[in-house]
């Protein structure tokens, strides 16, 4: 995998941020996918769109554009663009007779927040066994008696 | 002092940390005996484990089944490789969602801590070879954008 220069101020720390960073996406969008029922995440669960989100990274697109790579009609691809609209995590633009897509600042957002929520779900998991390991512990106590 | 951690190491290393109330032996039969899982391994509010095998033994089975009980739900499936009890646990998991997710090589410790436990996971991702196979459909870029500002939080 190649890695990408992300900016011209130290890039060398980029790099190695980004590589590492990819191995914690990979895994947080595991755990993520966990809550995937959420319409947001149902929207990443496929291939395509993600590829059309990691398109969309790189700037704005048309739907020819995003069509490009793969070997889909263009309905097709406009019914993905349909599901990731209204996820929020897409946006169209009016441009004469052509309609660009990119990524809706407020969707991103939407993800940022459900990484927090993820932290959440981890730390309610173990305040939950918190519970738990009390209750073992009285019933060794009594066992004792 | 229960203060949950979230830390990477290297390229393909999580490592969570945790401390308990309870003694190692406690920590350790509540992450390995199935009805004790089943009360506390749920994820957000509103899911529950209705199918819960863990076979603590080398070899032995690992499967969790959560829904949220409105027709959603994934699963788990793993096997035991190394259990030293109460103190440490080697394990494989990968999800279904519905497809697998790679393969993720799991050490739990359990080490007495004052009147307690820390518990310290380290879970290890396949190295970057593999994962490039895996990534094909470029979600790595994609995902990118929205996990930049992750850094700051774990």
């Amino acid at each position: 995998m190649q890695p990408t220069r992300l900016g011209d101020d130290n890039p060398g720390i980029l790099i190695s941020q980004q590589k590492n960073f990819l191995t914690i996406s990979i895994y947080l969008y595991n755990l993520l996918l966990m809550l995937s029922l959420d319409v947001t995440f149902s929207a990443l669960a496929d291939p395509t769109r993600r590829a059309i989100l990691a398109h969309l990274a790189l700037g704005e697109a048309t739907v020819n554009e995003l069509a490009r790579p793969f070997e889909m009609t263009q309905p097709a691809i406009s019914q993905h663009l349909k599901v990731l609209e209204d996820a929020g995590l897409i946006i169209r633009r009016v441009d004469g007779t052509k309609r660009p897509r990119r990524l809706a600042k407020a969707g991103i957002e939407a993800l940022d927040q459900w990484l927090a929520m993820l932290r959440k779900a981890l730390e309610k998991n173990y305040d939950r066994l918190d519970g738990v390991l009390a209750e073992m512990e009285t019933q060794k106590k009594e066992g004792k008696r | 002092m229960s203060r949950m951690t979230l830390r990477t190491e290297g390229e393909t290393q999580v490592i969570v940390t945790r401390r308990f109330a309870a003694a190692p032996e406690t920590v350790y039969r509540a992450h390995t005996d199935p009805e004790l899982i089943q009360k506390w391994l749920l994820g957000p509010e509103g899911w529950g484990m209705p199918v819960c095998i863990s076979e603590a033994r080398p070899g032995g089975r690992i499967r969790y089944e959560w829904t949220n009980g409105k027709g959603g739900g994934f699963h788990l499936t793993g096997e035991y490789l190394e259990v030293e009890p109460w103190s440490r646990i080697l394990h494989v998991e990968r999800m279904y969602l519905p497809d697998a997710t790679p393969d993720n090589l799991v050490e739990t410790r359990f080490e007495q801590d004052g009147e307690g436990t820390l518990m310290t996971i380290r879970m290890t991702l396949p190295d970057e070879q593999t994962r490039a196979g895996m990534l094909a459909s470029g979600m790595e870029r994609g995902m990118e954008a929205s996990y930049v500002r992750l850094e700051g939080m774990i």
